[in-house]
């Protein structure tokens, strides 16, 4: 998959979600919708990119990922 | 021309149109004695105990007139003869509708019309269904005194312009009917009755040709015509049709139900149910009269392979083309794993194909990897109606909006995309109902005969969530929240979070003024409209979802409905309105990646437990790839085999080269369809498809109207679509054994909880049904969520505005969005091959004159639009139903590319793409852009490989 496509496409549902007020809440959202509506080949590869310091990935999107590895695998 | 088929329960005409009162009177007709509710006309009471009274110009589908002086009747104890249309039935009242004197006053009435009529009866077009000479006979006219010496319209010139119907002046009885037709049925009053007396006629616009007129061809005059004055063309043609079919119209999501009028197995013509209700007897210039393509000559009838694109099409046998389809996906799944193949399918096509493609791929190709075409239209409208409401569907019936006071329409624009809707809107409107347009463009509803919006908020392309989040606000900080409603009805958390988020300054309309271009104060006056003006409903189209921000504007719009109380009844609700025919009922049907029928999650244990039992196999509970994943899948080489049916994603989705290059990348596709389209230029496998006309199944519209689909001609290729997906599944060693629609309809009532009580049966004895249709709602659910959310507690979200990427630059300074115009539909493969391109034969680009005049671009010019994913040539045409700054174009024609430019920016969460809003330059040029040279020179080759074809002898 095209790494710069997902990441766009992660970035725009962080900053969805991160305008909730619970910001921890917000971060297990990103995951839930990712785990909800993303091919699993998808995942594996933000978890991979995010895995190598995930440039340009919105904090609560590295939050999201990283915190969540066996959710989203 | 009324319809006497004796079908359906549509051959009584009574007249004038019922009248709804509380109150009974019963008045003795004739001797019978009959009650009718109040402010019921005398015709119609008599029509209703049985007695015919003889008319012109009075029919159930328009307001009386009282103009033709035939339907005269005598009533006890009043003076003179009353006409029966324009007599308002009383108590007590004893009306006599034969007597000699009036016998004598009918004929002599009758003598006149006659007397200036031709009396070509028996080469007549109408002969067999003529209400003139039908009431010739009913009043025993035998002769006309006159003679036919006297001056006349013998000799009038007929109007052949509109390419389905003509229009006869000589046959003209100045009824009305059509006028009136096109004023309260259609709206557009485009015809009026031009000079006074004698001179008298039916004028189009200011007495032009049909086809010059504003006219839009819906054929509700034709409908009207009691004589052959309009007449179809078909007709004159063809002949009376012997029997008819009911049916539902395979074009937009309104769904309007049809007869189609047959000899044998022909189509004579396609006329507007009565019956029908979504459309209660109206219909559009599409579901009436561009039926053509169905036996167009470039329908492909037999199946073909090749192994590689370059190589000649090779005609097979049916069970030919299945096997190697089967050989090729289970080769391509053995080498590259099971999840590198997967299908996709078309609201084009019916619920239980649909149901079958995605069971054929969970089922057969053991993943999820399903998609339909809603994912690059409505997919947001499925999230956010389910996050909110807890359902993915519209909360109202179309005929709610006739109790609505205040309806705001945003990013629709009804009366192109939904015509037989729009007017229906219109006739509300006209009634005295507020309007607030949200939209870029001037649509024509925001002003147009007898309609003015009294707001249009014309928003910047891409700010949708900035005006939703503006109106929100004042409605918070205003106190106009209906609070007891969302006490009651709402999770007060949510709500909350929602509020305080709501009344922040910077959503206030001030601050996003700069951000929208909508003025403060319009959003304010609007803001207030909308939750203080009684019942208020909204509308949407593909404005709203096909953004970077879809499914955030989808959860705004509920959260506006939820925090006014404007949900849960007549009049109200959150109404979107569906592109194509058959798009809630292809998401209903689960062909979504990430969804089993009826919106249940895969990864829900129970749900799929359901489906594994019933289909006998373990599936997948990980979402597959949608549309566009598909496509970036295909680059990477994960992704090789795909089964298309009914879509033409090369033309259809956006940023066309991407989507080519992926099909290129793929190592077999097969298309199922009508026809060659773009998609089967790329195609390795083609089964020939079959028209609405040719295969029997349901739609579901919309309003969540169920509709029947039935076969009035044997398939072209021999084969029903569903009866093609079965053979491949059963090539594919997953067994499928069918043998008929209604057993798939079947098993998606016992395995879907809302569908529990639909059945062919159901839909037949109540002609189409609403789902929920299930235990607790036998009759199906007009009205969702009367008394509480289907999730519970409706929930709201906060929806931040968020600009999109898609910025205008000094390299790209103006916006595109595209749309779609009346007379065609979608891709156009089945408008483009019907006379429907005599007002439209190609896309043009819109622009506002100030950024023309910039540009020295003058209308008909060749201009060049460039973006980031590339460049198209159309013709200009300079409007001010622009704004400045942006520019539009349609995308029926597949040489124009219009998604050629738009590029692959999506929704957030559903991956629709953002059609609505692309950078781009706009220069004039001299030519057609490289990608349409070489498209052109493709298509050729294409066309060449198809002539080549050759019938292959069986191995």
């Amino acid at each position: 998959m095209n790494t710069q496509n997902l990441v766009k496409m992660a970035n725009q549902i962080g900053q969805f979600f991160e305008a909730e007020p619970d910001q921890a809440q917000a971060a297990s959202d990103v995951a839930t919708h990712m785990k909800r509506f993303w091919d699993p080949r998808m995942r594996k590869a933000i978890i991979e990119y995010a895995g190598k310091g995930g440039e340009g990935l919105l904090p609560i999107v590295l939050q999201a990922v990283s915190a969540n590895p066996q959710l989203l695998a | 021309m009324a319809c006497n088929c004796g079908n359906g329960g549509c051959s009584t005409d009574y007249g004038t149109p019922a009248r709804v009162s509380e109150k009974l009177v019963t008045l003795d007709i004739d001797g019978i004695e009959v009650s009718v509710p109040e402010g019921t006309s005398l015709m119609r009471a008599a029509a209703e105990a049985g007695v015919e009274i003889p008319k012109l110009c009075a029919t159930d589908s328009l307001e009386p007139f009282g103009s033709c002086r035939l339907c005269l009747v005598e009533v006890e104890g009043r003076r003179g003869y009353p006409a029966s249309c324009t007599t308002l039935a009383d108590n007590g009242m004893k009306v006599k509708t034969q007597t000699p004197k009036l016998a004598d006053i009918r004929r002599g009435v009758m003598e006149l019309y006659i007397s200036d009529h031709p009396l070509d009866c028996l080469t007549c077009s109408a002969n067999g269904n003529c209400e003139l000479q039908d009431m010739a006979g009913a009043v025993g006219l035998r002769e006309v005194r006159y003679g036919y010496e006297g001056e006349n319209h013998l000799k009038s010139t007929k109007d052949e312009s509109n390419p389905y119907f003509s229009y006869d002046p000589s046959k003209c009885i100045v009824c009305n009917r059509c006028v009136r037709a096109c004023e309260e049925t259609q709206g557009t009053f485009a015809l009026t009755i031009d000079g006074r007396g004698f001179d008298s006629r039916v004028s189009p616009g200011q007495m032009e040709s049909f086809l010059d007129s504003e006219c839009v061809s819906c054929g509700a005059c034709v409908q009207a015509c009691p004589t052959a004055t309009l007449m179809e063309k078909t007709i004159t043609i063809h002949g009376q049709p012997e029997h008819s079919v009911i049916t539902t119209c395979a074009y937009c999501g309104v769904g309007c139900s049809f007869k189609a009028e047959m000899k044998g197995s022909q189509v004579v013509n396609m006329v507007p149910n009565k019956d029908g209700h979504a459309n209660h007897g109206h219909s559009c210039v599409k579901g009436r009269f561009a039926w053509g393509y169905a036996t167009h000559a470039d329908r492909i009838t037999t199946p073909m392979i090749r192994d590689s694109i370059n190589d000649p099409w090779q005609v097979v046998s049916w069970e030919e083309a299945v096997a190697y389809a089967a050989g090729r996906f289970k080769e391509i799944q053995a080498r590259y794993g099971k999840d590198s193949v997967g299908g996709i399918t078309s609201s084009r096509c019916t619920n239980e194909e649909t149901y079958l493609v995605q069971k054929l791929v969970r089922a057969a190709f053991g993943n999820n990897n399903v998609d339909t075409c809603a994912r690059v239209c409505h997919s947001p409208t499925g999230y956010g109606l389910k996050q909110t409401l807890g359902e993915s569907a519209g909360t109202q019936t179309f005929d709610s909006v006739m109790y609505s006071d205040v309806i705001m329409v945003i990013g629709a624009n009804p009366t192109d995309g939904h015509p037989v809707f729009g007017s229906q809107m219109k006739r509300r409107l006209r009634a005295g109902a507020k309007l607030i347009v949200v939209d870029p463009r001037a649509i024509d509803l925001v002003k147009s005969p007898h309609v003015k919006a009294d707001y249009h908020l014309k928003l910047r392309p891409g700010t949708n969530v900035a005006v939703a989040n503006a109106l929100a606000h004042v409605i918070v900080t205003e106190s106009l929240v209906n609070e007891e409603f969302v006490a009651e009805r709402c999770e007060a958390k949510a709500f909350n979070e929602w509020k305080e988020f709501a009344a922040r300054p910077e959503n206030s309309p001030e601050t996003l003024e700069a951000a929208s271009g909508v003025p403060a104060q319009q959003i304010r006056e609007a803001a207030r409209l909308y939750a203080t003006g009684r019942n208020a409903a909204i509308y949407y189209g593909l404005g709203v979802t096909e953004h970077s921000q879809g499914s955030t504007m989808v959860l705004a719009i509920a959260n506006l409905a939820m925090a006014t109380g404007n949900i849960g009844r007549e009049g109200v609700g959150v109404n979107p309105l569906r592109g194509q025919n058959n798009v809630q009922g292809s998401c209903d049907m689960g062909s979504f990646p990430h969804e089993l029928p009826g919106y249940r999650h895969v990864s829900d244990d129970a749900a799929r437990g359901l489906f594994e039992q019933a289909w006998g196999v373990k599936l997948d509970n990980e979402p597959g790839l949608r549309i566009p994943n598909m496509f970036e899948a295909a680059m990477d080489g994960s992704y090789k085999g795909l089964y298309v049916e009914g879509e033409d994603i090369a033309q259809s989705d956006p940023d066309t080269q991407h989507v080519i290059s992926a099909l290129e990348a793929m190592e077999c596709v097969v298309v199922q369809d009508l026809f060659l389209n773009e998609t089967a230029k790329f195609a390795h496998v083609f089964f020939p498809g079959s028209s609405f006309l040719e295969k029997n199944g349901t739609f579901t519209n919309a309003e969540r109207r169920i509709s029947p689909v039935r076969k009035v001609m044997p398939p072209l290729a021999g084969k029903e679509d569903w009866e093609v997906t079965q053979m491949l599944s059963n090539a594919l060693g997953y067994p499928m054994n069918y043998s008929h629609p209604s057993e798939i309809m079947d098993e998606i009532a016992r395995l879907t909880p809302t569908f529990h009580g639909v059945s062919y049966k159901k839909i037949d004895e109540l002609g189409s049904v609403q789902w929920p249709c299930n235990e607790e709602a036998p009759q199906g659910t007009p009205i969702m969520h009367i008394d509480e959310f289907v999730r519970g507690k409706g929930k709201f979200f906060v929806t931040r505005y968020v600009p999109t990427d898609e910025k205008v630059t000094q390299k790209f300074p103006l916006i595109l969005t595209t749309g779609r115009i009346l007379s065609h539909y979608n891709v156009g493969a089945q408008t483009r091959r019907t006379a429907n391109t005599a007002w439209h034969p190609e896309d043009v680009l819109e622009i506002h004159p100030h950024d023309a005049e910039e540009r020295g671009i003058q209308s008909g010019d060749w201009v060049g639009i460039q973006s980031r994913a590339g460049e198209t040539v159309l013709h200009a045409k300079i409007t001010e139903r622009m704004q400045p700054g942006v520019v539009y174009t349609t995308f029926h024609h597949p040489f124009s590319g219009a998604n050629v430019i738009t590029t692959d920016n999506s929704d957030w969460a559903t991956n629709c793409p953002e059609y609505k809003v692309t950078a781009v330059q706009v220069m004039k040029v001299t030519q057609p852009s490289e990608w349409q040279q070489r498209y052109r020179k493709f298509s050729e080759v294409q066309q060449e490989l198809l002539q080549k074809r050759e019938a292959v002898k069986a191995q």
